[in-house]
């Protein structure tokens, strides 16, 4: 039990805290806690979980991804266009939506694994494209999402929000079960040590084009679960969720340096930071020291994470050596 | 035991070349199944380049690979595992941020990217319970087990994989005695079932014990294969020695033990990394420090410098005891102490800027030198002949002997009363060297104390006034005067007690 607490300590942190904003949110807000309140809470932290997801397969190969919100601008707004009409018409568009997700990923992974490019250099570049295709398609806001469709997805189900539904369920069906194949180890692998997963016989650029596969369907789910609470399409999203999907997987106790940290994780860091966006707007601080107060927070919160650093032996470790 | 008509894996005619250096040089060699084969040789003879060839991690520049007598070329580790070929690597292959459990899983016989193989922790669990690993934590983090405990693990690792041929590079360095043995039933198990082996090992007693035949190395070229026991130890060394220079040497002058002392070491350690290491510097003195790699040399140098947290033992410099926290009080001209690192790419030199930005640097921000006037770097230069088309052309761009002149002068510059070289000659043409070890002469004739780390004892025994042989984190040997020989350096290095091999020699 020890042991389990140590290896996810990052994680239970992460979870503690977030039971205790939740509680603090829901006793402060003015209406108090109603299955309303929290659908619309989960909603919005659900946005923000998927793309932290999309950001987390990509730092835990020990990369970044600087296009999160750029694919979820790209494929909301290609969401604005093919998920109306018949049952048959909004299956398609949905697969097509995620489709393109991933072929932005793919796209990703494959200028990081052949093109030798830093990750972070291949996503500034990348975002600035799928943004571009986004203004291309929606060049101002538009278009319409089935509102049944949405519906289903963005209310309620016996009075437990949808979208815990759907965090349930990525993390039971989606990440559980990976966890238990070679791809799943493979990523961890890849991020703490490349040359130790090598040797180990894995298929290194396999895994981490995979991995960055994976990022961009997450990018898509995000932008489609977007469209679900909007209705519609919107190519000016990008930024903020990008920045936000960064600071979540490091709050959610993912290490920026690759391999350590877990989806759940992320979902959680998620979900603290869209928390602690909420509590602020009924919290009766003056608007415009929210920001203040909210980078306050966060850059605590980062900077416990790297507190290592001050138990480092030889000064050279510091430097990575 | 008769040895099969094929080998598995035979090399013909193998050369590895990096850059400028031959790692090995036409290599025939052959292993074969049902037998242990030991692999000696200094640091750098080329045993674990062979190693990693064998297990597929990198290709020969030139020359085959023969797996089972059919050529081929070994794709990566994937494609060799495959072919039973397992390697245990020195560097371990372990992930640190994986626990016992996964790690063992990972990348485990017909497992791939798919679902996971748990049979394989069964059985790993098996065999770290029959080499004293009972106790290790499957899902303790890897990071956080000892050194002797991961070596555990990569050895259960390794014969999970069902090898056919199963390769140790210094598979046992951090294991004790008892779990030594253990280890070797298990690996003369696998030999009897078939399986061959191929074993490196700088413990001349494990290789004694274990081998049944042995091959040396020397400087990149297979020199000699025998069946174990046909040669003495004495033999054995001289076969890994080799020829001798002597003239690229400057002279050295009499030794004057009684000469000031400029540092003094008192019961230093760091760590599990060194224990109880006591040195004196004395001006005009060149002192060598040797052993293998890594058995904590380096860190000396480091500790020295401020570099490292938490050292016990006392640091006296001209007779003053002092804390050397920070790089920066140990260049201090009160200190005068200087630092050439190890590895000069990363640690010595900036490599895309110019030679001047890079001899600025270590001036830069010390009271009463002038960082900017090249008047300072102009007489080390010359006396080194650094070869460039300017002072403003990027270090990249220098050769390596060149590059390390640079990094060299960078200190010297500051006048240093105390000079710390981590193998300042490593990967350097002769010319340099000769260069660099009459500067180095000159130096210590003009009062400078001079503290060299060399893995070349050809530098301990006729640059160095005296030597301090290390094996895992202690001095074994404290060597001075006609007693630094390269048999004696080789000993100390693999500690095989002074009184035992100098009774082997005379066997021989």
């Amino acid at each position: 039990m020890r042991n389990l607490l140590k290896a996810n300590q990052r994680e239970a942190i992460a979870i503690l805290v977030l039971a205790v904003l939740l509680t603090l949110y829901l006793t402060t807000h003015p209406t108090g806690a109603n299955t309303y309140v929290v659908t619309i809470w989960a909603n919005q932290c659900l946005i923000l979980a998927l793309a932290a997801i999309a950001q987390f397969f990509a730092v835990i190969v020990r990369g970044i991804d600087l296009s999160v919100g750029a694919v979820m601008a790209l494929t909301n707004c290609v969401a604005s266009y093919l998920v109306i009409g018949s049952g048959l018409d909004m299956a398609f568009g949905i697969a097509a939506v995620l489709a393109v997700g991933v072929a932005c990923g793919l796209f990703n992974g494959a200028l990081v694994v052949f093109g030798r490019i830093q990750p972070i250099v291949a996503t500034l570049a990348t975002a600035s494209l799928f943004t571009g295709l986004a203004l291309l398609l929606r060049p101002t806001p538009g278009g319409r999402i089935d509102y049944d469709l949405a519906d289903a997805f963005t209310l309620d189900v016996l009075g437990i929000p949808t979208a815990l539904i759907i965090a349930a369920a990525v993390i039971g069906l989606f990440w559980v079960p990976l966890r238990r194949t070679g791809l799943g180890l493979g990523l961890y692998a890849v991020g703490s040590s490349e040359q130790a997963a090598f040797q180990s016989g894995m298929p290194v650029p396999v895994i981490r084009l995979a991995s960055f596969a994976m990022g961009g369907l997450f990018a898509g789910l995000a932008g489609l679960y977007f469209s679900f609470v909007t209705t519609t399409g919107d190519a000016g999203i990008g930024p903020n969720y990008t920045l936000n999907s960064i600071a979540a997987v490091v709050l959610g106790g993912v290490a920026l340096r690759g391999g350590v940290g877990t989806l759940t994780g992320a979902m959680a860091g998620a979900f603290i930071l869209k928390t602690i966006g909420s509590l602020m707007f009924f919290s009766g601080l003056p608007p415009l020291a929210q920001p203040f107060i909210e980078g306050l927070i966060l850059a605590g919160a980062i900077a416990i994470g790297g507190a290592g650093v001050l138990r480092v032996k030889n000064r050279l470790e510091v430097f990575g050596k | 035991m008769s040895r099969p008509e094929h080998p598995i894996v035979r090399l013909r005619g193998v050369s590895k070349v990096y850059g400028a250096t031959r790692a090995l040089s036409d290599v025939d060699f052959a292993c074969f199944g049902g037998e242990i084969h030991a692999v000696l040789g200094e640091n750098g003879a080329g045993k674990s380049t062979l190693m990693k060839l064998v297990a597929g991690v990198i290709q020969p520049t030139s020359g085959d690979i023969e797996v089972d007598s059919v050529a081929m070329r070994l794709k990566g580790p994937a494609d060799a595992m495959a072919r039973g070929l397992v390697c245990m690597f020195q560097e371990l292959s372990l992930v640190p941020d994986l626990s016992v459990r996964e790690n063992l899983m990972l990348g485990a016989v017909g497992t791939g990217l798919g679902r996971l193989n748990t049979g394989v922790v069964r059985r790993a669990q098996d065999i770290l319970a029959q080499i004293d690993g009972g106790a290790i934590g499957m899902k303790t983090r890897v990071a956080d087990l000892s050194l002797a405990e991961q070596q555990q693990v990569e050895i259960a690792k390794a014969l999970t994989r069902d090898p056919k041929l199963l390769i140790l590079d210094e598979a046992t360095s951090a294991l004790n005695a008892s779990v030594v043995e253990k280890v070797f039933q298990l690996i003369r198990a696998e030999r009897d079932r078939g399986v061959g082996v191929l074993f490196i090992s700088h413990r001349f007693h494990e290789i004694e014990s274990l081998a049944d035949r042995i091959s040396i190395f020397r400087n990149g070229t297979h020199v000699d294969t025998f069946d174990n026991g046909a040669c003495s130890y004495g033999q054995i060394i001289s076969k890994m020695v080799g020829q001798r220079i002597d003239d690229l040497f400057p002279p050295k002058p009499a030794p004057d033990p009684h000469a000031q002392e400029v540092l003094r070491l008192d019961g230093f350690g760091w760590a599990d990394t060194l224990k109880d290491v006591s040195i004196v510097l004395r001006k005009g003195q060149i002192t060598g420090l040797g052993g293998l790699d890594g058995q904590g040399q380096g860190s000396v140098l480091q500790g020295l410098f401020g570099l490292l947290r938490g050292t016990e033992g006392r640091c006296l410099v001209g007779g003053t005891p002092v804390a050397i926290n920070h790089p920066k009080h140990a260049k201090n001209p009160k200190l005068g102490i200087a630092l050439v690192p190890e590895d000069r790419k990363t640690e010595g030199l900036i490599l895309d800027q110019s030679i001047a930005q890079n001899l600025e640097l270590a001036a830069l921000g010390t009271d009463g030198i002038n960082a900017s006037d090249p008047a300072i770097y102009r007489p080390f230069l010359d006396a080194l002949e650094l070869k460039c088309d300017s002072l403003d052309q990027p270090v990249s761009q220098l050769s390596g002997g060149n590059q390390q002149k640079v990094a060299l002068t960078k200190w010297l510059a500051l006048g240093p009363r105390c000079m710390l070289l981590a193998d300042p000659t490593r990967g350097i043409d002769v010319k340099t060297k000769t260069q660099i070890y009459a500067l180095l002469r000159r130096l210590a004739e003009s009062g400078v104390a001079i503290l060299l780390v060399s893995t070349d004892y050809e530098e301990l025994i006729h640059l160095c006034d005296e030597t301090h042989v290390f094996y895992q984190g202690r001095i074994v040997r404290h060597l001075t005067g006609e007693d630094v020989t390269a048999e004696a350096i080789i000993a100390a290095s693999l500690n095989i007690p002074a009184s035992a091999q100098t009774a082997q020699s005379t066997h021989a």
